[in-house]
């Protein structure tokens, strides 16, 4: 006769559950120990860089959310843009990526931090100043491969947990 | 004498610790036992279906991944298939198996909330929720190597995806099968002839098959009240035709069957995960298109099998850069119409754990 | 063993302290009751500290670990903070029955403790009625609970506290007829009696008087698989939802020191209460509390949550023939074989448990009438 529902239920449940007392907590403790993040990380702020802008605007047309504004005026003699303002408002950024896919001159990049919170609404929107790249503010691997490799491994939990089956 | 009683009206409100998002319930009840309920929805509302005309056909790809929001990439998937068909874009052989691959992880990883949740309604004070969720931990971070985030991924694009998968996605996704069938095992161990659960989940809530097709039931529900009926064999789209796996059915209809159905479509989906990963040639992962698609004009729909169901796109284009109409068979919501004839009779503990088991997000009732 | 308490034995006499003892009765109340509350309390914090560490290593993930070395001050910073908290009364509630609510509900939990045995002899009162007296004195908290149901106005309280009040009064039965078996073997129902009779710990010759009991006293605290009183997926909080302040801090103290009550209960009827053979007294009866403690956190992490019509099913059609059978079979070896516990007693008494439970078992029908399984 089959033992259903005679109670083995309940004390299998109870001997997997004492079974964990054992085991490592899967907990890391921030702040003490932080993990890395993905090399691809779509960070919040954008880093930008000034040699290799030409101002086409290519970013500020393919955002869904509109929130890049690009003012230039034009430099007779070499016959180039200069970029005068490159604001991006990163409240209403939803760090999409599509931005830096779209550059063609790969000027645009993700920042690598997400450590960045602001006590007022005002100081989310960057200017050209504050984009630029920084040993403090590094530039992430999403969509430029080559800054990627450089970048530390992330912790992945499929590693640091090893269960037997 | 008897004793003179009248039903009345409890709000479970938008915010309530049960409801999976803002959602509210008028339930009138007699006593314990549900008399009538009324379903009010609408706090999520954001009018995806409009901003869709004011976006480009590449710009909509991220409002996609915010529709049901657990199971971004399979959002992504439908909705760039439908932009495939509309305009004839051929999608090279690796990325139509990296497609699979990431669906199947993705319904793995969606299958995980829906049954720890439902232990959550349950009552099992959030250890099995917590246990599923650590497998989920390990899902997402293999999702944040391929794309940077957690949740919305913006990862596929049409003809394939943004960028192909760095060199240490393939060794973590092995070592993560190894780790997983055993981790389905120890929930099945822990739970599933849990005589509380039994008690509880059995026989509750239950959705006649003739019910569930009259209702436009898809998705894990519908296989639970024992029709087979899967869209990735009764329709098969991407290269689905090339694997091997079986549709697990439920026999009642009852809570406990679409729990069960859904613990087992997690071992098929390990299963097809395998197969693929065997199979991936290399390649290209994007087939090469300017960054503003533009399909010629006409309509195109398409339907994939999403973790919840049927997710439908609907595409009307006008030959320009942002669709004409957009609109979105929403899962979540179609199943929800069957909640009532479900739960009227039963107690209101009932109410809240058939709830739970049609495994709904808001984030597709409202759009 | 001294007597260290006036009560009327019974044979009349007014029993007197031993002759060594300072200062006389109202010196020995004076002090057993700073003991009893300094100990309610610390034990209630020792008793929160351990469900939350406890069940957090059970759910894989570490418990609370900032507020103090290991965390041990978080009990105490839950209560500070709670202190400081803005008493919130809704107003259409009835103010007398909101504020009277957690002073009800826990007066007669701190009174529970006046009987219980830490050592030979050391009690507040030596009565020779105890188990008794504690029977009758749980079942008022009931009524504390029933008037913060309705004295919050609210939807959800009303329907936490009816539920409360049909569970606790079914549960009642099988309860006092488990503790009815142990007082057949021990021959007298004063508490310190109960545990110098445990030669042999009575959960080994009482086997299934002692599951139902444990079953039985989950279900009069509202605790896990039973605590649909204040189930937090269903109806936010049940009977305490409305209450916020020292009075949510009452009720919050009520839950652990019921629990922690029964745990002390449990220890002096079945484990023996404070015999052991090395070390102190009072040191194995905080073992013991502790180790039933635990096994309730550890229900508490694994079982969801049953349903109300179950939890009265399970009352009366599962608990109470299985504890009238126990007395039965309880009666009818204490006849036969000459009232003197002998350790055959024990195997048989298992055997006939694991029986009687299969056998009931088999009379519970999954799927509600709607489904053949």
């Amino acid at each position: 006769m089959k033992f259903e529902r005679y109670g083995i239920g309940i004390v299998k449940g109870l001997m997997v559950t004492i079974r964990h007392l054992l085991r490592h907590p899967t907990v890391s403790q921030y702040p003490e120990q932080r993990l890395n993040t993905s090399r691809r990380i779509r960070g919040n702020e954008l880093i930008w860089n000034r040699e290799d802008c030409t101002g086409c605007g290519t970013c500020a047309k393919t955002c869904p959310q509109g929130v890049i504004r690009i003012v230039t005026s034009t430099n007779r003699e070499t016959n180039k843009y200069v970029v005068e303002e490159y604001e991006i408002d990163t409240g209403y950024c939803i760090q999409c990526g599509l931005c830096v896919e779209s550059c063609p001159y790969e000027a645009l990049f993700f920042s690598y931090n997400y450590e960045c919170a602001k006590y007022r609404r005002g100081e989310l929107v960057q200017t050209k100043e504050m984009m630029m790249e920084t040993p403090e503010r590094q530039v992430s691997g999403y969509f430029a491969p080559e800054r990627a490799e450089k970048l530390p491994r992330q912790t992945l939990l499929v590693e640091r947990i090893t269960e037997k089956k | 004498m008897t004793l003179k009683t009248e039903p009345f009206m409890l709000n479970m409100g938008p915010v309530h610790p049960s409801t999976h998002g803002v959602y509210r319930m008028r339930a009138t009840l007699d006593g314990e036992v549900v008399v009538d309920i009324e379903p009010v929805f609408g706090y999520l509302h954001r009018g995806i279906e409009k901003l869709a005309e004011e976006r480009t056909f590449t710009g909509f790809i991220p409002l996609t991944d915010r529709l049901d929001y657990i199971s971004s990439m399979s959002n992504n998937m439908a909705y760039c298939m439908a932009v495939e068909k509309l305009a004839g874009i051929e999608v090279p052989e690796r990325a139509e198996y990296l497609r699979v691959i990431l669906a199947e992880m993705q319904r793995l990883a969606n299958h995980l909330i829906a049954v720890g949740s439902f232990f959550n309604d349950c009552g099992a004070y959030f250890t099995p929720f917590l246990y599923m969720f650590r497998e989920r931990e390990k899902i997402l971070d293999l999702f944040e190597m391929l794309s940077g985030q957690r949740l919305t991924y913006n990862y596929m694009r049409f003809g394939g995806f943004s960028q192909d998968v760095p060199a240490e996605f393939m060794p973590a996704l092995r070592k993560f099968m190894g780790q997983m069938p055993g981790m389905v095992d120890e929930f099945d161990r822990f739970l599933k002839q849990n005589e509380v659960l039994l008690a509880r989940a059995r026989g509750v809530g239950i959705l006649t098959a003739e019910q569930a097709i009259n209702c436009g039931i898809s998705g894990p529900v519908l296989r639970a009240s024992g029709i087979e009926w899967d869209l990735r064999k009764a329709d098969p789209y991407s290269i689905y035709d090339r694997f091997e796996f079986d549709i697990p059915t439920g026999e009642f209809g009852d809570c406990y069957d679409r729990y069960r159905v859904r613990v087992e479509e997690m071992r098929q989906s390990l299963r097809i995960i395998e197969q693929a990963m065997d199979q991936m040639p290399s390649g290209p992962v994007r087939s090469d298109l300017p960054h503003l698609v533009r399909p010629p004009a006409g309509e195109a729909y398409t339907h994939i099998e999403s973790p919840k169901g049927e997710l439908g796109f609907y595409l009307v284009s006008d030959d320009s850069i942002a669709p004409y109409r957009c609109h979105i068979r929403p899962t979540s919501l179609i199943n929800l119409s069957a909640l009532r004839d479900m739960v009227i009779g039963w107690k209101v503990a009932d109410l809240i754990l058939t709830f739970g088991s049609i495994d709904i997000c808001l984030g597709e009732v409202d759009r | 063993m001294a007597t260290i308490g006036i009560g009327i034995n019974n044979l009349g006499y007014q029993q007197t302290l031993p002759p060594d003892w300072p200062g006389g009765f109202w010196w020995h109340w004076l002090l057993f009751m700073v003991i009893i509350i300094v100990c309610v309390l610390i034990l209630v914090m020792a008793a929160i500290y351990i469900e939350r560490r406890g069940m957090g290593r059970m759910q894989s993930r570490l418990g609370p670990n900032r507020a103090g070395p290991f965390g041990l001050f978080q009990p105490v910073a839950d209560a500070m903070k709670v202190l400081l908290k803005e008493d919130i009364v809704p107003t259409r509630a009835d103010k007398l029955v909101h504020w009277l609510a957690p002073v009800v509900a826990f007066a007669p939990v701190l009174m529970i403790f006046a009987v219980i045995p830490f050592g030979d002899g050391w009690q507040l009162a030596n009565l020779n009625i105890g188990i008794l007296y504690v029977v009758a004195v749980s079942s008022v908290a009931t009524v504390g609970v029933f008037m913060a149901g309705w004295g919050s106005s609210n939807k959800y309280s009303l329907l936490g506290a009816m539920r409360n009040v049909a569970a606790v009064v079914s549960y009642e039965i099988p309860l006092v007829l488990a503790v009815v078996g142990v007082v057949m073997v021990a021959g007298s129902l004063s508490m310190n009696q109960i545990v110098l009779a445990q030669d042999i710990p009575f959960f080994l010759i009482q086997p299934l008087g002692f599951l139902l009991f444990f079953v039985a006293g989950c279900a009069e605290i509202n605790r896990s698989p039973f605590d649909l009183m204040e189930a937090d997926s269903e109806i936010v909080a049940g009977f305490h939802t409305e209450y916020s302040g020292m009075k949510f801090a009452m009720f919050y103290l009520v839950e652990y020191a019921e629990a922690i009550a029964i745990s002390a209960i449990i220890t002096t009827l079945f484990l023996g209460g404070w015999r052991g053979p090395l070390l102190p007294p009072w040191l194995w009866f905080l073992i013991k509390l502790i180790i039933v403690f635990f096994v309730m956190v550890w229900t508490r992490t694994t079982m969801p949550r049953v349903r109300i019509d179950q939890l009265m099913a399970l009352a009366w059609k599962f608990l109470l023939p299985l504890a009238v059978i126990n007395l039965l079979i309880t009666a009818v070896e204490l006849l036969f074989w000459s009232d003197t516990i002998t350790w055959l007693m024990v195997p048989v008494n298992i055997v006939i448990m694991i029986v009687l439970v299969v056998l009931w078992s088999k009379f519970f029908k999954l799927g509600w009438g709607k489904v053949e399984v």
